[in-house]
């Protein structure tokens, strides 16, 4: 079509709108490029030069936020980025846990004598597919997105290379995304196949004209379905969460933080934006099957997240099970999917992911020093006596997995009250029940932890491991994070009514 | 004077005592003490103040302090105290600075005494709470500091006993917060979403949307009380608790329970609660009886108090569904007095432990001889926790039972003979304890020290004076009951059946 029109001229492209993206690729760039010419820069200067980058894209979000707020919500190049608070929020979530990330990694790398440039391009990279993702107004643009972040999870995954564990999620990682994303390709071309576009909104032009007519057509359903597939792998929505254990638990682990929360928040922000913005002609039939999903994702995440041993996989487990909550919101969105007020489930969502990156990226932190050298120990027993020797470090993962579980006072508290009260505003109080007894069933595995911190008594084998050190910048981390579970938890506000903001300035 | 936040200070003066304590270097341990057992003071005085400041002629909520919170969801920070919890206020008050000058840790002081005043922070606001949201955050927040308590200073099977106890109570806390979301959110209507107690109060509920939102919040506080059949976790968690743990987990928290079931369940839905009041009667007389039962059976003396409190708590259930003045009056004086004796009880056989470390019955014999003071002020603890009169157990339960006969009879029938298996029990296990020549073990048993005398003392003041001259509680709780029963016969076709005087 393009090749033959020939006087096809190229969008118009808001440069200020990209430059989150913008900084983030030339970071990437300059790490990639100036970083294999020359010696290796001194320590730290790796990483806080991608916090900086990072930082720097977050500040930019907030002018942009200021545009969007003054002039209204618009797309970019051409449509297929949308431009609002939605894009905002989820870029600001992003940039966040590459700035909390990236503080943690320095330390770890030094530990493990792995210290260079190429963890953290890839770090800027994903999080650049994780924006576009979150951003995409085309399926098209959402698969380039998805692919930029995968490829740079399934390197990062295996990173480690003196872990062989660390090889096998990586090769693990990609055969099952690859999969995945064969489904989620499969889908986008059969929705092509009724509507003739990839674009959200011609896409819903497209039914708006024909949806009497289509009503039944198996080809869009099977378009739907195959969709959620892709994206529920990416959440780790079950039943697609068999990767998940084995990725997180062999991955080094801060790229385990960056996958739970970068990667999560990104795929869920792209389910958001085709359930609900693309597809709200289909909301009756995929809302069931949602339902199922979240439900399913929760009580198989928290009750499997119980009888593990290993605090990396029992994390992982409960990373699905407060997947299934945020499921909880989009179901509760799906109720009101293409209509004007759009209820209480999309902020919800993303008040969710947000708060959940902030407090997984503390959790494993923690789980990062505990690990030591190696980067094995991250049994329960690993963890005894850390509230006799670093009690601060214990009570900050304390007061993190108390957040997890939901406690008052803290973020995952009022996060979790968001979701509970979104689905009760649509009338989904079964799903609401189950979410919530799910979450005691988690608690009992959190307080495995803290019983292994706080009154495990030390044994023999113990004294032969290496004592936990706890470095500057993974302190600092640990402290923003904790810092922000408490601030939120007391004063939550004004986070809600920016999330709030995500449905009210579209 | 009226503006000052005195209630919002119930909350800080303990919260701000446990970070200085958190903050306060471990080699001063006398210094930690000092400033925990200050705060605890400064919010016993607090309470005093309260109590002596109540207008008694007000039934509505006093001291009232309000702020917006969480706006967006209509969240505030709605305190406000009336008879039904003034003395609750005052029991935590009181018990407090007991636990933290009469018991002892035996180690990590610090993060002993810090825990019991978050605690007491977490029990004053969920009892001055008039916000379900913030209820809430109090009522689910001092399961942390108490899960520490139980987990870090029990005794051999604490790590289990304080898991029971955190999940039981989180999965009734569970359906309580999809209850009290359902409820702000089925109330507004069109209007905006609102977690105030006052104004959800109001708005009128469909039968059956009432009857499911009322056994939401009851689940929870059933686990709470602990009302039969949901009462496992209790034995487990009293007898493994530390002892300053045991005596704040009997005396105050298990107040929480009922409490809320008159405070939000009665309260908001009173036609779920008269509707199923068999069910409510029935559990609490099978817990009364049951426990009665269970205790008469236990080997382990602090096991036996535990039991003890199922059947106390039973006829604190029993009053409150039978739903008149009397009853229901009855029923707060002993939330009150079950806190002063049973919490004494607990005290003592701490004090037990102490001297002997064993709390087995058979291992303990003749004590009277060697040690009578302390024997004394056992039997008097005891005496009250019977039920006998003239001393503060009396009160409540008489008032249970005379104001239940009214609307309940055959359930209160069968509880009065609860009252007799309670006799049963305690005096049964005095007499294995204390009665008889000691034996070898026994022959050391130091009598009462001064500093546990001067812990036990004002316990017993309280009992005997309430005993004998309970005019003063009871004409502050009463109107405050009164308004309630109103409030109940407004929104269904309740009458209240003749009510007879009050004041014995």
């Amino acid at each position: 079509m393009i090749a033959a029109d020939p006087t096809f001229v190229g969008p118009s492209v808001n440069w200020f709108a990209l430059s989150p993206v913008l900084v983030l690729l030339g970071a990437a760039m300059v790490l990639l490029v100036v970083g294999s010419l020359v010696p290796r820069w001194p320590r730290h200067v790796y990483a806080l030069f991608t916090a900086a980058s990072g930082l720097a894209a977050m500040i930019l979000c907030f002018f942009l936020w200021d545009d969007i707020t003054d002039d209204g919500p618009s797309t970019l190049v051409g449509n297929a980025l949308r431009f609002d608070v939605f894009s905002m929020i989820i870029t600001i979530t992003i940039t966040g846990a590459v700035v909390l990330v990236a503080f943690v990694t320095d330390d770890y790398l030094r530990r493990e004598e792995l210290d260079g440039p190429e963890v953290y391009a890839l770090y800027l990279l994903a999080a650049i597919g994780a924006i576009v993702m979150g951003s995409a107004n085309d399926l098209i643009v959402l698969f380039l997105g998805l692919e930029i972040m995968s490829i740079a999870f399934y390197v990062m995954a295996s990173s480690h290379r003196k872990r062989i564990e660390s090889q096998e999620s990586g090769i693990k990682y990609f055969i099952l995304g690859g999969f995945s994303s064969a489904f989620f390709l499969y889908g986008i071309a059969m929705v092509y196949g009724t509507t003739g576009s990839t674009n959200y909104s011609r896409i819903v032009d497209s039914f708006n004209a024909t949806v009497p007519a289509v009503r039944h057509d198996a080809f869009i359903l099977a378009g739907v379905a195959l969709l959620i597939v892709g994206l529920g792998f990416k959440v780790t929505a079950v039943p697609f969460h068999y990767w998940t254990p084995d990725v997180y638990e062999g991955a080094p682990t801060p790229v385990t933080s960056f996958m739970a929360s970068v990667g999560k928040v990104a795929a869920f922000a792209a389910m958001l934006r085709v359930l609900i913005y693309a597809l709200p002609h289909w909301r009756d039939d995929y809302r069931p099957i949602i339902w199922t999903i979240a439900v399913l994702t929760v009580v198989v995440g928290s009750v499997m997240a119980v009888v593990q041993t290993n605090v990396k996989r029992m994390l992982a487990f409960s990373s699905i099970s407060h997947a299934g909550f945020i499921m909880i919101g989009v179901e509760a969105a799906a109720h009101r999917a293409g209509q004007a007020d759009a209820g209480y489930g999309v902020p919800a969502a993303l008040l969710y992911m947000l708060l959940y990156s902030v407090l997984v990226i503390g959790t494993f932190a923690v789980v990062a020093m505990v690990g030591r050298t190696g980067d094995g120990a991250t049994d329960l027993a690993a963890f005894r006596g850390l509230g006799k020797s670093h009690p601060v470090v214990a009570l900050a993962m304390t007061v993190l997995l108390l957040a997890q579980a939901g406690v008052p006072l803290t973020s995952g508290f009022v996060a979790k009250f968001a979701v509970i009260q979104a689905a009760v505003e649509e009338h989904s109080y079964a799903i609401a029940i189950v979410a919530m007894v799910a979450s005691v069933i988690a608690a009992f595995l959190y307080l495995r932890i803290m019983v292994s911190m706080w009154v495990s008594e030390p044994e023999s084998a113990d004294d032969t491991r290496e004592p936990v050190r706890v470095p500057a910048w993974t302190g600092i981390a640990l402290a923003i994070s904790v810092g922000f579970t408490l601030a939120i938890g007391f004063f939550p506000t004004w986070l809600i009514d920016a999330t709030k903001a995500a449905v009210t300035t579209r | 004077m009226i503006n000052f936040p005195i209630l919002t200070m119930f909350v800080l003066v303990p919260t701000a005592g446990a970070v200085l304590v958190a903050a306060f270097s471990n080699r001063r341990p006398e210094w930690v003490k000092l400033i925990a057992l200050l705060s605890s003071v400064l919010t016993l005085g607090l309470s005093i103040w309260v109590v002596v400041a109540f207008d008694k002629s007000n039934a509505d909520f006093q001291f009232v302090s309000m702020h917006t919170w969480i706006k967006p969801w209509g969240i505030s920070w709605h305190l406000g105290i009336d008879g039904i919890s003034l003395f609750l206020v005052l029991l935590t008050g009181v018990l407090f600075p007991l636990v933290v000058a009469g018991t002892d840790p035996h180690h990590d002081h610090k993060r002993y005494l810090s825990w019991m005043l978050l605690l007491e922070a977490g029990l004053m606001g969920s009892f001055i709470s008039l916000d379900l949201f913030l209820f809430f955050v109090f009522f689910e927040i001092v399961l942390v500091p108490m899960y520490f308590l139980i987990a870090g200073w029990g005794y051999e099977g604490r790590v289990y006993a304080a898991t029971k106890f955190f999940l039981f109570t989180m999965v009734g806390s569970a359906f309580m917060l999809v209850g009290i979301i359902a409820t702000a959110v089925i109330a507004k209507g069109n209007g905006p979403l609102t977690f105030d107690l006052i104004e959800l109060a109001k708005a009128d509920f469909a039968a059956t949307t009432g009857r499911w939102l009322f056994f939401a919040f009851a689940v929870a506080f059933a686990v709470k009380v602990p009302i039969f059949p949901l009462h496992t976790w209790l034995p487990d968690a009293h007898t493994q608790a530390p002892t300053g743990g045991s005596v704040i987990l009997a005396a105050v928290m298990l107040k929480l329970g009922t409490y809320g079931l008159l405070r939000f369940g009665v309260y908001l839905f009173p036609e779920a609660a008269r509707w199923s009041r068999s069910l409510w009667l029935t559990l609490a007389v099978i817990g009364i009886i049951y426990g009665a039962i269970a205790a008469t059976m236990q080997k382990d003396l602090k096991r036996l108090v535990a039991y003890s409190s199922v059947a106390h708590l039973g006829f604190i259930v029993l009053g409150i569904f039978a739903m008149t003045s009397q009853s229901i009056t009855g029923g707060v004086m002993q939330n009150i007095n079950h806190g002063v004796s049973t919490g004494a009880l607990f005290l003592l056989v701490g004090m037990i432990y102490d001297r002997r470390h064993t709390r087995e019955i058979s291992e303990l014999k003749g004590l009277q001889k060697v040690a009578p003071i302390f024997a004394g002020v056992f039997m008097v603890v005891m005496l009250s926790s019977i039920g006998v009169p003239g001393l503060n157990g009396f009160v409540g339960e008489y008032l249970v039972l005379i104001g239940s006969f009214l609307t309940a009879r055959w359930w209160t029938v069968v509880a009065t003979t609860g009252v007799i298996l309670a006799a049963l029990y305690l005096l049964w296990a005095y007499q294995r304890v204390f009665h008889g020549e000691p034996d070898d073990a026994n022959r050391s048993f130091p009598d009462l020290k001064m500093r546990e005398a001067a812990v036990l003392l004002p316990l017993v003041g309280v009992i005997v004076f309430t005993g004998l001259y309970p005019k003063p509680m009871l004409d502050r709780i009463e109107p405050s009951v009164n308004r309630l029963i109103e409030h109940v016969s407004e929104k269904t076709s309740y009458v209240e059946p003749l009510p007879a005087v009050v004041a014995p």
